[in-house]
């Protein structure tokens, strides 16, 4: 209980010093998570419609292992991505191995099932809605596609935001890919790991509640940003 | 025309700033990370050489495999054997010794197996195995974890049962299991000196020579990993065998005690 205090403490102090190693990790987090939502929603969003519009011989497996993929041990995502980026590996000509870049790889991997997933199924309920609406207007698929994903979109934002989500919070791929290099590939999530090990709770709680408190504030804002759940609209 | 001139003049400038810091990754134990030596070293290295240095932060056996598949640049890791067979193998050009740290066995302060009274190193730990005190072990193939396995080989014990913790972690998360169970550890005296949650924990031996723990820089071998930075690597090699590291490693000390002694020879 006095660790959790002295963590509360502690993150007061970083935020109100703007702590300048503070600055630099919460923004090195952004980067690559929002990064990686951005690369995932464009994969994602469109993919989950497509899925939803689409009949096809596979489509009951593909959304099956769609589903599946959303447990994806991250852990494991990070190996096999180091194991293909190392300079041994099939990918290593690139030198992208403990960078940002192959950080955001990973999480891509992790949270593009995620939106994928969840989009689809907004989607399909809104088909069923404008299914004949959209047929009797002689709508091409893309044409289809393309107004479904807009008047879903506040379905849609929870959908990245859930991948945003998942993605903030990891640590297990993007230890493995980034190495926690200081200055460089050092994010908040692989900042509490390391202040864990080195027994510093106070500190590892700090950071861990300007994780949390960076979370909720992305969420607001992209919430006030699109003008979600205000009175007037529901 | 007048896009495709502006793309190249600013893709130049990107190439310029990346060149100008020449970056150089070189994995480290996690033993040296936490004894906080390296905030010391890495901001003179970056202005007497112009190296900024990456630390990648892993065990002993990690650092190597890093080192082999050409990964980073070069390793600086304590593991007597696995460095010669690393150098055999052609994976690192030479072995350079650097400096020195030494080994201490911590427990609970009650010191329920008595440990504290022995004289040797091999002792204490027979006498952590017959009263079957609980024992964190590294368990990560790491070279604090070697350098354990090696002692509980020499004193004729194979450790196993409930009491033999192997926990698979750093030296940190290690020490905090320790701290948690009330239980022996083998630790570095730098990671144990930094270490901020000991609970119970009191220093219990130290002193015999066979706890002694020699660091050793690898530069990775460029015939078989042509990428690898091979002059910065070299450059690091003379700063870390210099006077100005010895003042600085040497210098270096927490609650009064000098943690690291230079004994890299010229040459």
């Amino acid at each position: 209980m006095n660790d959790i205090l002295k963590g509360l403490r502690e993150a007061a102090r970083l935020v109100a010093s703007f702590d300048a190693d503070l600055v630099e990790i919460t923004a090195r987090s952004l980067e690559v998570s929002l990064g990686a939502t951005v690369v995932a929603s464009a994969i994602g969003l469109p993919f989950g419609a497509w899925l939803a519009v689409n009949r096809f011989k596979m489509r009951r497996i593909v959304i099956a292992l769609l589903n599946a993929l959303m447990g994806l041990p991250p852990v494991v995502v990070g190996l096999i991505v180091y194991v293909l980026f190392s300079r041994a590996g099939p990918l290593g000509v690139f030198g992208l191995l403990f960078t940002p870049t192959v950080m955001v790889i990973a999480q891509v991997i992790i949270i593009t099932p995620i939106i994928a997933s969840i989009s689809h199924q907004a989607i399909r309920e809104l088909w069923a809605d404008y299914h004949d609406l959209l047929i009797s207007l002689n709508a091409t698929r893309l044409q289809r596609i393309k107004a479904l994903l807009w008047d879903g979109r506040r379905a849609l934002l929870t959908a990245s935001l859930a991948g945003f989500g998942r993605a903030i919070g990891e640590v297990g791929a993007i230890i493995i890919v980034g190495g926690n290099i200081d200055h460089a590939t050092r994010v908040l999530t692989t900042a509490i790991t390391l202040e864990t090990g080195k027994g510093d709770f106070a500190l590892a709680l700090a950071l861990g509640f300007v994780l949390i408190a960076l979370a909720i504030t992305v969420n607001l804002t992209l919430h006030m940003l699109t003008r979600t759940e205000r009175e007037s609209r529901w | 025309m007048r896009l495709k001139t502006l793309v190249l003049s600013l893709s130049a400038l990107f190439f310029a700033i990346a060149a100008s810091a020449e970056d150089l990754k070189m994995a480290v134990t996690t033993s040296f990370a936490n004894s906080g030596l390296a905030e010391i070293l890495l901001p003179q290295i970056e202005a007497d050489t112009g190296i900024n240095v990456q630390l990648l932060i892993v065990g002993t056996g990690q650092a190597l495999k890093l080192g082999e598949a050409g990964d980073v640049d070069a390793v600086l890791v304590h593991a007597r054997a696995a460095e010669d067979a690393f150098v055999a193998a052609g994976n690192a050009t030479h072995r350079r010794e650097i400096m020195y740290n030494d080994f201490i066995i911590v427990g609970p302060s009650g010191d329920p197996a008595g440990a504290g009274a022995a004289h040797k190193a091999t002792e204490a730990l027979t006498a952590i195995a017959t009263a079957k005190a609980p024992f964190v072990s590294r368990g990560d193939d790491s070279g604090t974890h070697k350098a354990e396995l090696a002692l509980w080989k020499a004193a004729g014990i194979v450790p196993a049962g409930a009491w033999y913790k192997a926990v698979g972690a750093g030296m940190g998360a290690a020490l905090n299991t320790a701290a948690g169970l009330d239980a022996y550890i083998l630790s570095d005296r730098a990671s144990w000196l930094n270490f901020a949650n000991k609970g119970d924990l009191v220093l219990i031996f130290e002193g015999d020579p066979a706890l002694f723990n020699q660091y050793a820089y690898l530069p990775i071998n460029p015939q078989k990993q042509p990428h690898v930075k091979a002059e910065a690597a070299r450059k690091l090699e003379d700063w870390l065998t210099s006077d100005r590291a010895r003042e600085l490693i040497e210098g270096y000390k927490l609650d009064g005690q000098q943690l690291f002694t230079f004994n890299a020879v010229a040459q």
